[in-house]
């Protein structure tokens, strides 16, 4: 059962990884002038876009997402309400983690907020998709030894990813070499996004090298 | 032997130092000197060179001028003159460099670029070596070569008005002197008036030959508010009408027949965008150098001024006085300047330049030969010879003229190849005391490094293996060996070597303690090595789980301290280390905030009666506490981080330092313009408040009225020196020192500071009373920190304020609450304490040291007070942070009474880490472009904060004292 939860992972991650090439490469053909320094908000909202629309489809589809106990439309909907709050609020709460680190407070605020919905598609959402609009479940999932199923192992794995891999982008960005990369915030969202590819190849692969080691308290 | 773990501590960073001391000694070149002591003379001077016959004549060329002006505009920047607003800035000189008969340059100032060093290369033609900064301070007489040496000997009669560091680099030089203080920097307006007031007297007078002139108020400017501040064109304007005057009268005097004038305009560094100086990077690099004198051709219009060293303008006005050359000038003179003489004039005052560098050259060089200067010289001079004998000869035809051309070319380019072999020159070190040091530095660190698990057992002691060490076999081997190695290198060096120079016996105790410290080490390496990996690990266990005991605040903190240590190799995260220190102290209040949520959420999830057993309250008093308390505790342990965070966010947009942000506008300018005196002022008192509710609280009650008493002598004290109001004061009133507010101050920290000893000293032999203890101690930090507040600026009382904030906060609910032991501790006040370092306005550059703190309270400049009062309010972030975190171990003795020492050894440990990997970085970067400007200030600082903290761990040893009598 486990050989074929981590295959499925394997895929979803193709999918989503495939998603982000697309979506770098596609309107590389299609706009003209487009390029990843240059049109940088234009590649992040792209590739934000293309990863929250596959990652939600694919999650939907794989049937991942905890059962809904009701199924009437109207909590259907108060779900939905709740994930774009959720979303917006991480965006906000990005937004002003990135401000505490020392971005400027008004002057490129677009591009700073541009970040906080990358970092958000790349995290929260994945959160959302795979635990719901559940606070609780969290909080259990990222506290020490609160992981209970792969799904959640997996979880952890690519949001420490993506966030290390942001935090490490920060650090070209005081080099006086003068690259078009250490224009804020190219460094760290090519910091996020790598990590956060890395993070869909290593979540399936550590989990496949440790299943042994792996117990969970429920299922 | 055994010896507790503070003492360790304590010895080897004592042992640092010193090692520290002899890298330094050894990486600051000596700036190359000719050898002989003596000074130039004229009767050395070198013959005329004539082809054929023996010399002919020693004939001087007539001197090009008979009076010089050199008006120096301190911190005169390239483009106040020649960029685009020099036009509206300095209309007459403007005129002058576009149509008058002037030479206009931007001369090169070499880092540092801080103004004693500056002078010295104006007058000596030298580049002063860097340690001449540290000694900027205190500038003694200029002994060696120099120009005003030169001209009183020939007796020019010489007057100046200025910059008081003059008056005490030549002393008795001057036929008449006014010398202003440099000191007061507030002061923009009566230093130069100072100067200006004589001037009309002294024009008028014609018994002077040269006439200085230093005018300080355009870099005090510029210190104040940069060099886009409203004030500095009206300075601008003024300094215009002085060099018009000058000018002026000058013009009136010209006789005819006699020699012309010179009149010198020139910077001696420029400033940086935010107005500081010191560094290399070019607005601070580039100066205006106008050169003016009816004896050069008059100019046709505006062209772009050449570019020239400023220690070019030594030689030029030596050769133009009809003086020698100062002996250790490496600078050329200005071919410019002589274009109107007679070819045989052009030639020979290059010849007599050239003749002084390849002297300079042969006695600093020891292959001096195989220079491609000295043989293009060589060349140069023999060419020179057969021109003089056709010009003898009396041919005065085209060939005569051109080849005069090809001499002159070859003068110029052995000049520039001997100059910048001069330059090279600088780059030598000695290397031996570099490496001896080094050794020793190293050493000490692997045994501080092999100590680790037993200095933090709970025993807190180590064993240190002297004796068996000391009368092992390899220890004399060793002492044989290292005593040959110095005989052989001492014996085979041609240069010389200070570690040679010292004397036998220290030598000897130098090679004994090192081959102690190896056997030391060999041993305690043979002891820890049976016991294989569970050595390392630094933090001790905390969690229950076994193999994995590292939390992420664990792996955070000791990143944070590896990474730090690495990103020093490269220039930028020197430059900009504040950066690499508020990233990781917003890290690591981010991870301390997860650990605050996962220790109350979990909680939360948790059953009932878990909660009660986790929560800090004691079983015994639980019932006492009611349930309002906790969660209003929990509330605030959860705020503190983000309030933390929020506090750090907002200080570091105070002060903007470094190099690549550091001219973007920050608070503190905003705070320093003259119309929102009022909010400096509201909020300083806002501060002075707040500093006194957070400390009073431990305080006896004298102290307390002390601290209130001293407080507002500070508001007083920042009231008479200007920086804020008073409400019922006007604003206009004049600013004085504030000497009687500064000293009412001081008599209060003396008070506190004695109460504090007093307590501390009656806990320790009469009462063992640990209340009492921490009462004393929590009083000298008080006054440490009312002594710091008289010392910051107003504008950086916030950061004080905040800092204790912080400390009550984080000791309050998360020190506390949390259970860190002793080292995560010590780490985090060690991480707080240096990014408040550069929160105060501090960077790795000499040019943010704010020397007029030591001045406070002072009428003249008196060197011990001055010094360590600058050195307290530059290190006064790490400093307060580093004895409350004495405060705070030691008032958690209680709950486990070795935490003194385990602190006192991280301390020891973290500051000796990066100091060791830096003494070796700068010795692999020794060759770096940016060595001088850069990474040696840093290896200053360094070396400073290791003093510092040595300092520090003594204070840690007296308070673990008597570890048994204080347990209560
Ligand atoms: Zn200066
Ligand atoms: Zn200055």
């Amino acid at each position: 059962m486990w050989d074929h939860e981590i295959r499925a992972m394997a895929s979803t991650h193709a999918i989503i990884a495939a998603s982000v090439f697309m979506a770098t490469i596609l309107p590389a053909v299609l706009v003209p002038g487009f390029s990843v320094y240059g049109t940088h908000l234009l590649w992040l909202y792209s590739v934000s876009a293309a990863v929250a629309a596959v990652s939600v489809s694919v999650f939907w589809l794989l049937g991942i997402s905890p059962p809904t106990k009701k199924h009437t439309l109207g909590y259907k909907l108060s779900r939905l309400f709740r994930s774009c709050l959720y979303f917006f609020l991480s965006c906000l709460f990005f937004h002003t983690v990135v401000i505490l680190y020392g971005a400027p407070l008004i002057e490129s605020a677009l591009e700073t907020f541009s970040l906080a919905v990358l970092l958000t598609s790349l995290t929260t959402l994945r959160c959302l998709c795979v635990l719901g609009p559940n606070i609780q479940a969290w909080i259990r999932v990222f506290s020490r030894h609160g992981a209970m199923s792969v799904w959640d192992t997996c979880l952890q794995i690519t949001v420490a990813f993506t966030l290390i891999g942001a935090w490490l982008g920060a650090f070209p960005i005081p080099l006086d070499w003068d690259r078009p990369w250490q224009v804020w915030p190219v460094s760290c969202s090519l910091g996020a996004m790598i990590g956060y590819l890395t993070g869909l190849v290593v979540a399936p692969a550590w989990i496949h090298y440790h299943r042994k080691q792996l117990t969970y308290k429920c299922k | 032997m055994r010896v507790r773990s503070s003492v360790f501590a304590c010895f080897i960073l004592i042992f640092e130092v010193l090692g520290v001391a002899l890298f330094l000694r050894g990486f600051f070149p000596v700036p190359v000197k000719s050898s002989f002591s003596s000074k130039s003379r004229l009767s050395d001077l070198p013959a005329e060179p004539l082809a054929g016959s023996p010399p002919n004549s020693t004939r001087l060329p007539q001197p090009l001028f008979r009076r010089v002006v050199l008006m120096v505009v301190d911190a005169l920047r390239e483009d106040f003159v020649f960029g685009p607003s020099g036009g509206s800035h300095m209309p007459y000189t403007r005129y002058l460099v576009e149509k008058g008969s002037s030479h206009s340059f931007v001369a090169k100032a070499r880092p540092p670029t801080v103004t004693m060093p500056r002078i010295k290369a104006l007058t000596t033609g030298s580049i002063p070596g860097f340690i001449d900064v540290v000694m900027n301070l205190n500038s003694p007489a200029l002994l060696e070569d120099n120009l005003i040496w030169q001209a009183k000997t020939a007796g020019k009669r010489i007057v100046f008005y200025g910059d008081d560091t003059w008056v005490r680099l030549f002393p008795k030089h001057f036929m008449e002197y006014d010398g202003t203080t440099s000191f007061f920097v507030s002061d923009y307006t009566e230093v130069d008036n100072n100067v200006t007031r004589h001037l009309d007297s002294t024009l008028k007078r014609d018994d002077w030959d040269v006439l200085v002139l230093h005018y300080l108020g355009l870099d005090h400017i510029g210190h104040i508010s940069g060099p886009h501040s409203s004030l500095v064109r009206p300075k601008l304007l003024e300094m215009d009408d002085v060099l018009k005057k000058i000018h002026g009268s000058l013009v009136s005097k010209e006789a005819e027949g006699s020699l012309p004038y010179l009149l010198v305009l020139c910077g001696d560094h420029g400033m940086t965008e935010t107005g500081s100086h010191g560094g290399s990077s070019e607005p601070e690099v580039n100066t205006a150098l106008v050169l003016i004198s009816p004896a050069f051709k008059r100019k046709a219009g505006m062209e772009r001024p050449g570019e020239v060293e400023q220690v070019d303008l030594a030689p030029t006005l030596a050769l133009g006085l009809g003086l020698p050359v100062p002996q250790n000038s490496v600078g050329r003179v200005i071919p410019g300047v002589l274009e109107e003489r007679s070819m045989r004039d052009q030639l020979r005052f290059l010849h007599l330049n050239g003749h002084q560098l390849s002297c300079l050259l042969r006695d600093s060089t020891p292959d001096y030969q195989k220079e491609a200067g000295f043989e293009q010289f060589r060349v140069a001079e023999k060419a020179h010879g057969s021109w003089m004998k056709l010009y003898l000869e009396g041919n005065t035809s085209e060939v005569l003229t051109n080849m005069g051309k090809k001499v002159l070319k070859q003068y110029l380019e052995a000049l520039a190849a001997m100059s910048s072999a001069l330059s090279r020159q600088l780059g030598k070190y000695d290397m031996y005391s570099m490496i001896a040091g080094m050794v020793f530095v190293f050493q000490l660190l692997l045994v501080l490094l092999l100590a680790m698990p037993e200095a933090l057992s709970s025993a807190a002691a180590v064993d240190l293996p002297v004796r068996s060490s000391l009368l092992s076999l390899p220890f004399y081997l060793l002492c044989l060996l290292l005593a040959s190695v110095h005989v052989l290198v001492c014996t085979s060096a041609e240069s010389s070597c200070y570690f040679c120079s010292l004397s036998w016996g220290l030598v000897f105790a130098a090679v004994a303690f090192s081959s102690a410290m190896f056997c030391i080490l060999i041993s305690m390496a043979m002891r820890r090595l049976p016991l294989g990996p569970t050595a390392h690990g630094k933090s001790p266990v905390r969690s229950s789980g076994g193999e994995w005991s590292l939390s992420e605040l664990d792996v955070l903190l000791l990143a944070g301290t590896v990474g730090h240590t690495l990103s020093l190799a490269a220039s930028s995260f020197v430059e900009e280390e504040h950066q690499t220190w508020y990233f990781l102290l917003n890290t690591l209040c981010l991870a301390v905030f997860q650990d605050v949520c996962r220790k109350y959420f979990r909680e939360q999830k948790g059953s009932g009666d878990e909660e009660e057993h986790l929560l800090p309250s004691k079983d015994g008093h639980s019932s006492a506490h009611p349930k309002q308390e906790v969660v209003s505790e929990k509330w605030l342990a959860l705020a503190t981080p983000p309030f933390t965070l929020l506090c750090c966010r907002l200080l570091r947009s105070l002060n903007q330092t470094g190099v690549q942000w550091a001219h973007l506008p920050d608070v503190s300018h905003w705070l320093n313009s003259a119309e929102h005196k009022t909010v400096l002022s509201l909020l300083s008192a806002l501060c002075l408040l707040l500093i006194y509710l957070l400390v009073q609280r431990r305080c006896s009650l004298v102290s307390k009225v002390a601290l209130a008493l001293g407080l507002l002598g500070v508001y007083s004290y920042r009231a008479a020196v200007g920086n804020v109001l008073f409400p019922w004061q006007r604003s206009g009133r004049a600013a004085s020192k504030g000497t009687v507010e500064a000293r009412f101050v001081y008599v209060f920290v003396l008070g506190i500071l004695f109460s504090g000893t007093k307590d501390l000293l009656r806990s320790q032999i009469v009462t063992a009373d640990a209340k009492l203890k921490s009462r004393g101690l929590w009083e000298i930090y008080g006054g440490l920190v009312l002594l710091v507040s008289l010392l910051f600026r107003a504008h950086n009382l916030p950061v004080l304020c905040c800092g204790l904030l912080i400390q009550t906060l984080m000791a309050q609910f998360i020190w506390k609450k949390l259970h860190y032991d002793a080292a995560q501790t010590t780490i985090m006040h060690y991480w707080f304490g240096q990014a408040f370092f550069y929160f105060q306005g501090n960077s790795n550059n000499i040019g943010t040291v704010d020397i007029s703190v030591g001045f406070v309270g002072l009428e003249s400049y008196i060197e011990a007070p001055a010094i360590f009062l600058t050195a307290l309010s530059t290190y006064a972030g790490p400093l307060l942070w580093a004895c409350h975190l004495v405060c705070y171990l030691s008032s958690e003795r209680e709950r486990s009474p070795v935490t003194v020492g385990h602190g006192c050894y991280c301390l020891a440990l973290l500051r000796s880490v990066p100091a060791a990997a830096y003494v070796v970085l700068v010795t692999v970067l020794r060759y770096h472009l940016f060595i001088w400007s850069v990474f040696s200030p840093k290896l200053l600082y360094e070396s400073m904060h290791l003093l510092l903290t040595a300092g520090v761990c003594l204070v840690f040893i007296t308070m673990e004292q008597s570890p048994g009598s204080s347990k209560s």
